[in-house]
């Protein structure tokens, strides 16, 4: 008896858990993938152009591509936590600052053979330019008080136009292997790189969650903005400092991208990236009006968006046609993941629980 | 000008509703562009006809930023009107020119994907309690890539009577100028203009004097309010969206009937567009106060600075996205400083709409 109950409990637990939709997310695509072919998981070990040994297959591209999303999803995360709102100039901001980079890179000339800068404080300028991207977007927000997501929509307008101001509207192209190394293989690492990039932003998000009281502060300042004045924290600084941390993962995700194809096209560069990063934060269970966030769960939801790409690809959904039944997969969820549906459910589960003991 | 010099401003500043504020300050905007416009750069912005083609080429854009401002003014928000507003165009071009069908059943589709799109998202929205934009986000999608799925390739309707339609040109009497030839030629709209103005003035009266109007307004300015006040919430709700998704359908048409093809890439942008008209309009996203006579007026704002960027050489690309972006951050600046100046200013009196 004591044994069921517990049970019991754990299961309704499960569904009133942040993690629960993005893990059922993941167990149903793989239970999919397993029903139409197991195939899908192998992981090969293959020799790519450039004579290096590589890590291949369906998993490992998961991995891959939907590593920008998830480190996009951690600044994303923090600035829904603390603000309520979101942040829709990501993708523009990402095109200004993967040109920044490129712009130090190529220096004058548009095509160069060898990069004029070391990529290191070309990706400082990258960063600072996101930066300030992610000031402007906070001072807005923060001390001018405007939605977050009209603030942004300022910079989602300019941002593409900005980029290819920058750089003069020319297409440079970086001819150093060395430069595409951030979108693809370092010599000798079979693992893809984005991944172990986002592996060390998640890592150092976790630190910082840890041993800092970042996570709190944006917390109770996304719960109740003047209860937090009134305990002594500043709501304007917390705002707007979410909004800087997230230039910065925008930063690394416009290294990312410009080095995937080692130039930049302005106008198709992380299109429609803010969506699929607002939705790996709505499938890791965060409420979108603030508050509480759970940060494991928008990276995982990150990585569901890749896999049910990846899964949609393999049945040979064309790229255009995607949108839909990703559509369908999102509607799904959030009407099971819905405060009146889960209640129900719960509902269910304790009724069943009761009428249990009654016959116990 | 002579108001500033009248004491009273402040005083009569501070007895305007929030949504007449808003209002007056973007009509103003729009008159002194616009005049700075005639003024500055001459030729062009003197004959009607330019500011009939601002009329021409945004009357979809006015039809849905109207259905916008509804939500926006009920507290919600709707992403989805450029992606029905595509799915509408290729629908109605595939209907006219692969089924021979005629121009009165293609409306009747266009306004079926409208009713579908705003009674599904209504119901998510209002009666499931899901946010709003992830709603929308998923109807966009949804709208977007059924486009490609009922046609992949864009093509032009050669539908007679399609044409016929599109090609309608309304000669607007005493209004025109002398052409090259000099021939006056009046000004003329398309059928599109009547239907954008039609609807703003429907929804302009539906707004301000019935009751469902109101409604809107109760329950984008506090929800708990509207619930004790015995308004039904969820069903305000629910209408918002279903307007604005029907609105975007008929936005849809009317964009078709201007460019006369179905792509898969028509309509992009166009519900951001819909949402920075409505703010440079007036509306708040955060509810409750706006208009769509405003929402007329951002959008032809925000047309009159395009065409003032193209008309005045800055003809790179670039230019159009900035000084949009431009005007939109100042407006947004100046209705935040104003807000809070005037909450100052009430200092802790009762707030009116």
């Amino acid at each position: 008896m004591t044994n069921t109950s517990k049970k019991q409990f754990q299961i309704s637990d499960l569904f009133r858990s942040q993690l629960m939709i993005p893990v059922i997310a993941i167990l149903i695509l793989t239970i999919f993938n397993l029903i139409i072919g197991p195939s899908f998981f192998n992981i090969r070990l293959d020799h790519n152009n450039l004579g290096n040994a590589v890590l291949s297959g369906n998993l490992i591209t998961i991995l891959d591509n939907g590593s920008e999303l998830a480190i996009l999803a951690i600044g994303m995360t923090l600035v829904t936590a603390a603000s309520g709102g979101q942040d829709i100039s990501v993708g523009a901001t990402i095109a200004i600052a993967g040109s920044a980079i490129l712009k130090i890179l190529c220096g004058s000339d548009p095509h160069p053979e060898t990069m004029q800068a070391p990529i290191i404080a070309a990706f400082f300028v990258g960063v600072i330019a996101a930066m300030l991207c992610g000031a402007f977007n906070g001072i807005l927000v923060a001390y001018f008080r405007i939605q977050p997501m009209v603030a942004t929509l300022i910079l989602f307008t300019a941002g593409r136009s900005i980029a290819a101001w920058i750089n003069n509207n020319e297409l440079p192209i970086i001819k150093d292997a060395e430069f595409g190394y951030f979108g693809g293989f370092i010599p000798g690492i079979a693992v893809p790189t984005p991944f172990l990039i986002a592996v060390v932003c998640v890592a150092i998000i976790f630190l910082v969650m840890k041993f800092t009281n970042l996570g709190l502060y944006t917390q109770s300042v996304g719960i109740n903005e003047n209860a937090a004045r009134l305990i002594g924290l500043n709501p304007v600084l917390i705002k707007f400092l979410t909004f800087v941390i997230l230039g910065v993962c925008v930063a690394v995700c416009g290294l990312i991208k410009v080095s995937r194809i080692s130039s930049i096209n302005y106008s198709v560069i992380a299109k429609d990236i803010e969506m699929d990063a607002i939705l790996a934060v709505a499938l890791g269970g965060n409420a979108l009006s603030g508050g509480k966030f759970n940060m494991a769960a928008s990276i995982l939801g990150a990585y569901v968006i890749q896999y049910l790409t990846t899964t949609l690809y393999r049945m040979k959904v064309p790229a255009d046609a995607l949108p839909a039944y990703k559509a369908v997969v999102v509607i799904v969820l959030v009407v099971l993941s819905a405060p009146t549906v889960r209640e129900f459910f719960s509902k269910m589960g304790r009724k069943t629980r009761s009428s249990r003991r009654e016959a116990a | 000008m002579s108001k500033k010099k009248n004491g009273g401003l402040g005083d009569r500043i501070r007895k305007m509703s929030d949504t007449n504020l808003l209002l007056t300050i973007t009509i103003i905007v729009f008159f002194v562009m616009y005049i700075c416009a005639m003024v500055f750069q001459g030729a062009g912005f003197l004959k009607p006809q330019t500011f009939c083609n601002i009329l021409n080429n945004n009357a979809a854009l006015i039809i849905s930023a109207c259905g916008m401002s509804i939500v926006m003014i009920t507290g919600g928000i709707d992403i989805s009107v450029g992606g029905v507003a595509a799915l509408v165009s290729m629908c109605c071009a595939v209907h006219l020119d692969y089924q021979n069908g005629n121009v009165f059943t293609a409306v009747l589709i266009a306004l079926g994907i409208g009713l579908a799109f705003g009674v599904i998202q209504g119901l998510l929205v209002a009666y499931l309690d899901i946010q709003p934009f992830i709603v929308s986000l998923a109807g966009m999608f949804f709208a977007r890539g059924m486009t490609t799925i009922v046609n992949t390739k864009p093509f032009n309707v050669a539908h007679e009577g399609f044409k016929a339609v599109k090609e309608t040109r309304i000669r607007i009497p005493g209004l025109g100028s002398v052409n090259k030839k000099g021939v006056f030629v009046n000004a003329y709209v398309e059928i599109g203009v009547v239907v954008a103005l039609l609807v703003v003035l429907i929804f302009f009266i539906v707004l301000r004097w019935t009751k469902q109007g109101r409604n809107f307004y109760a329950v984008g300015g506090s929800r708990q309010s509207a619930l004790m006040l015995g308004i039904n919430v969820k069903r305000t709700r629910f209408y918002s969206h279903l307007i604005c998704s029907i609105l975007a359908g008929i936005g849809g048409f009317v964009y078709f009937m201007h460019v006369g093809s179905g792509s898969a890439s028509h309509a992009q942008g166009m519900e951001m567009n819909a949402i920075a008209s409505s703010i440079i309009g007036g509306t708040m996203l955060t509810g409750g106060v706006g208009n769509v006579i405003g929402t007329l007026f951002g959008v032809l704002s925000l047309s009159t600075i395009q065409n003032i960027v193209t008309s005045a050489g800055f003809d790179k690309a670039w230019w159009t996205g900035i000084t949009v972006a431009g005007m939109l951050c100042i407006f947004l600046v100046i209705q935040s400083v104003l807000m809070s100046w005037k909450k100052k200013a009430m200092s802790g009196g009762d707030d009116n709409l």
